[in-house]
């Protein structure tokens, strides 16, 4: 290995091919990742959140008759829909794109941002571990917990179900299997998305904290101060309907429902869903591009 | 060291600029197989920066690194996950390199942390820390590996242990690169050393080299005539003033009988007569002292004041 002014400095044990550099990174992200409590805190958190809305207020409204619970005018009938298995594939989704969306960001910040404070990224690069494989190798393994989070939360939202239309007496029907693969694939979309964005902004300010704070600020507060005003300025709604938060509500709020006035925050019906979903996409493709192209440029300090 | 070994690491005019501040300026040096290397100077001097170009870490502003591969490193204090223990940091690297577990096992025992490698790196001493950096280097036991100041922040007793696992390394045929701001620890286990100050490389060479031997060191009365006999001896300029009075001899120590002879024969009285050998530090603030004090300010001489003509 050589490095100059002119060329960029490569990684010394630049040989082997990138497919196979990413494969170990990967596998090195994931074990590193599956160790860590800070990820399972999150997925915790993630559980107990879709839990609480999706289930215990909308069980307790419909057991107790107390409307406070749940969403004014829905019928005890209306409740139990939503608690029956076939509503999973939507219960499933509804708080994705805002709190599922916000944790995963936060995910997506630790796992790409905290290893600047620890200097974990310095020793990798000293020991002439591959630039991009090791970036790209640990947004695959923060994918990998994406698509985990979802499976396991659907099978949680299944479980709570079953008891239920159990506990109620009621014939279990399971929804179709379309379904259920059709809110997999949403689900992911939206999960990936903010989870990459993340992961980009922990990359470019190197470290979490300011990234989460930023994220989380943003994702919360300001897409729901500019989807605000954008109903009053055209220019703005054509600027809102871009960022990912609308891309997201719109994609859930196309399989869920949206805009009856008593939606689930963040669920929106502002975008088509094909463009809504390409949208997302891009944002994927786009952080992750960034993210490469930020660590393989820096100097590693 | 033999000057036929193959070059494993070498700089050519490499140069690094941060702001209006010339971190790196113009440094030339070769590192060969089978050797210490030690690469010193004070906090500051740019050993890191030097060192991050050489693995490609950092982009050189002008001139060029080159680093054989594979290649170890521990760079400016050990980097791992808090959370995990010594061994599963080594096994989250090994992983990214395609080694398997069994390396590991073999670098923790090379370290001697094998005992403590299930617990937490976050409860490990700071001596553990920095060891289980050098073992990461370690991994997958590569050609050259690169020790910046693995000694830093230790306490005598992990100075020592540090400094014994480096000549262990060593007569393992190991190639290593070590820098380090004490000059007495690079002495002891390097065979060749650069010195570089401010950026800049003021020599490369042999330790023994660098030392320029040994020199005799006189206490006598009167002085000025002691100072007169060891002129004609030694040369105008090889006799230097110590600041507690005693006089500097550029001689070699077989030349002890020969001075006290002389001294006795012109009256002088001789009260002691020692053989010093230069310490790198000697050296090295001879340099630097040169390297920052201006022609018309000859006093800030550290060690040695010269005797006026
Ligand atoms: N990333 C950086 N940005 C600005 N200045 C830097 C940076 N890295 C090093 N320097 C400066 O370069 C000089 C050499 O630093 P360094 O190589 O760390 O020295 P050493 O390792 O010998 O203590 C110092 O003055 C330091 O402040
Ligand atoms: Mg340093």
């Amino acid at each position: 290995m050589s490095t100059t002014a002119a060329t960029r400095p490569t990684a010394p044990s630049a040989r082997t091919g990138a497919v196979t550099a990413t494969v170990r990174s990967t596998r090195a992200e994931l074990l590193r990742l599956r160790a860590w409590p800070a990820v399972w805190i999150t997925l915790g958190a993630w559980l107990a959140l879709s839990l609480m809305f999706g289930y215990l207020f909308t069980y307790l409204s419909y057991t107790t008759g107390d409307p406070g619970f749940a969403d004014e005018g829905t019928t005890r009938e209306q409740q139990l829909a939503e608690l029956l298995p076939t509503a999973v594939p939507d219960v499933f989704l509804q708080g994705m794109p805002m709190f599922g969306g916000a944790l995963m960001m936060v995910l997506g910040a630790l796992v790409a941002g905290s290893g600047y404070g620890w200097g974990t990224w310095k020793t990798v690069f000293s020991q002439g571990v591959r630039r991009g494989p090791a970036v790209v190798g640990s947004a695959l393994a923060l994918s990998a917990f994406v698509v985990a989070t979802l499976l396991v939360t659907l099978a949680f939202d299944l479980g709570v179900s079953l008891v239920i239309t159990a506990s109620e007496g009621h014939d279990v029907v399971l929804p179709s299997t379309g379904a259920v693969v059709e809110s997999l694939g949403v689900g992911f979309l939206v999960l990936e998305t903010w989870a990459l964005v993340g992961f980009a902004l922990g990359t470019l300010a190197r470290g979490p904290a300011l990234s989460v704070g930023l994220g989380l600020v943003w994702a919360l507060v300001v897409e729901n101060l500019l989807r605000g005003v954008g109903q009053l300025l055209g220019w703005v709604e054509a600027l809102t309907e871009v960022l990912p938060g609308t891309a997201a509500g719109s994609l859930v709020g196309a399989l869920v429902g949206a805009g009856e006035g008593d939606g689930t925050p963040g669920v929106l019906d502002t975008v088509p869903a094909t463009r809504a979903a390409l949208t997302l996409v891009a944002y994927v493709v786009v952080a992750l591009v960034l993210s490469a192209a930020l660590v393989r440029r820096r100097d590693v300090s | 060291m033999d000057d036929m070994a193959p070059t494993v690491a070498s700089t050519d005019n490499l140069t690094r600029v941060y702001g209006d501040r010339v971190a790196v300026d113009r440094v030339t040096m070769t590192v060969r197989r089978g050797e210490v290397y030690g690469f010193l100077g004070p906090n500051g001097a740019g050993k890191t920066t030097t060192l991050r170009m050489l693995l490609g870490l950092v982009r050189p502003t002008s001139g060029s690194a080159y680093a054989t591969s594979p290649v170890g490193a521990l760079i400016e204090g050990p980097g791992f996950f808090p959370y995990l223990s010594g061994r599963a940091n080594l096994r989250t690297l090994a992983r990214h390199r395609g080694f398997d577990d069994a390396e590991v096992e073999r670098v923790l025992e090379r370290v001697d942390l094998a005992s403590r490698a299930d617990d937490r790196f976050k409860g490990y001493s700071l001596g553990m820390k920095q060891r289980l950096g050098v073992a990461a280097a370690l991994l997958g036991d590569p050609e050259l590996v690169v020790l910046d100041e693995p000694t830093n922040g230790l306490d005598p007793a992990g100075m020592a242990d540090m400094r014994a696992l480096v000549v262990d390394l060593a007569r393992g045929g190991q190639t290593v690169l070590l820098s380090s701001h004490l000059l007495a620890e690079v002495q002891e286990i390097c065979d060749r050393v650069a010195i570089i100050h401010e950026g800049r490389l003021l020599h490369e060479g042999s330790v023994a080299e660098l030392r320029g031997g040994v020199s005799l060191r006189v206490r006598a009365a009167p002085e000025d005539e002691a100072l007169a006999v060891a002129m004609r001896l030694a040369g105008d300029d090889g006799v230097a003033r110590t600041p507690d009075g005693a006089l500097q001899l550029a001689l070699r120590p077989e030349r002890a009988p020969r001075v006290v002879r002389d001294l006795v024969a012109a009256g002088v009285d001789v009260h002691e007569v020692t053989a010093v050998e230069r310490s790198l530090e000697d050296v090295f603030f001879e340099m630097t002292t040169h390297h920052v004090t201006s022609p018309t300010d000859p006093s800030s001489h550290h060690t040695t004041e010269e005797v006026p003509a």
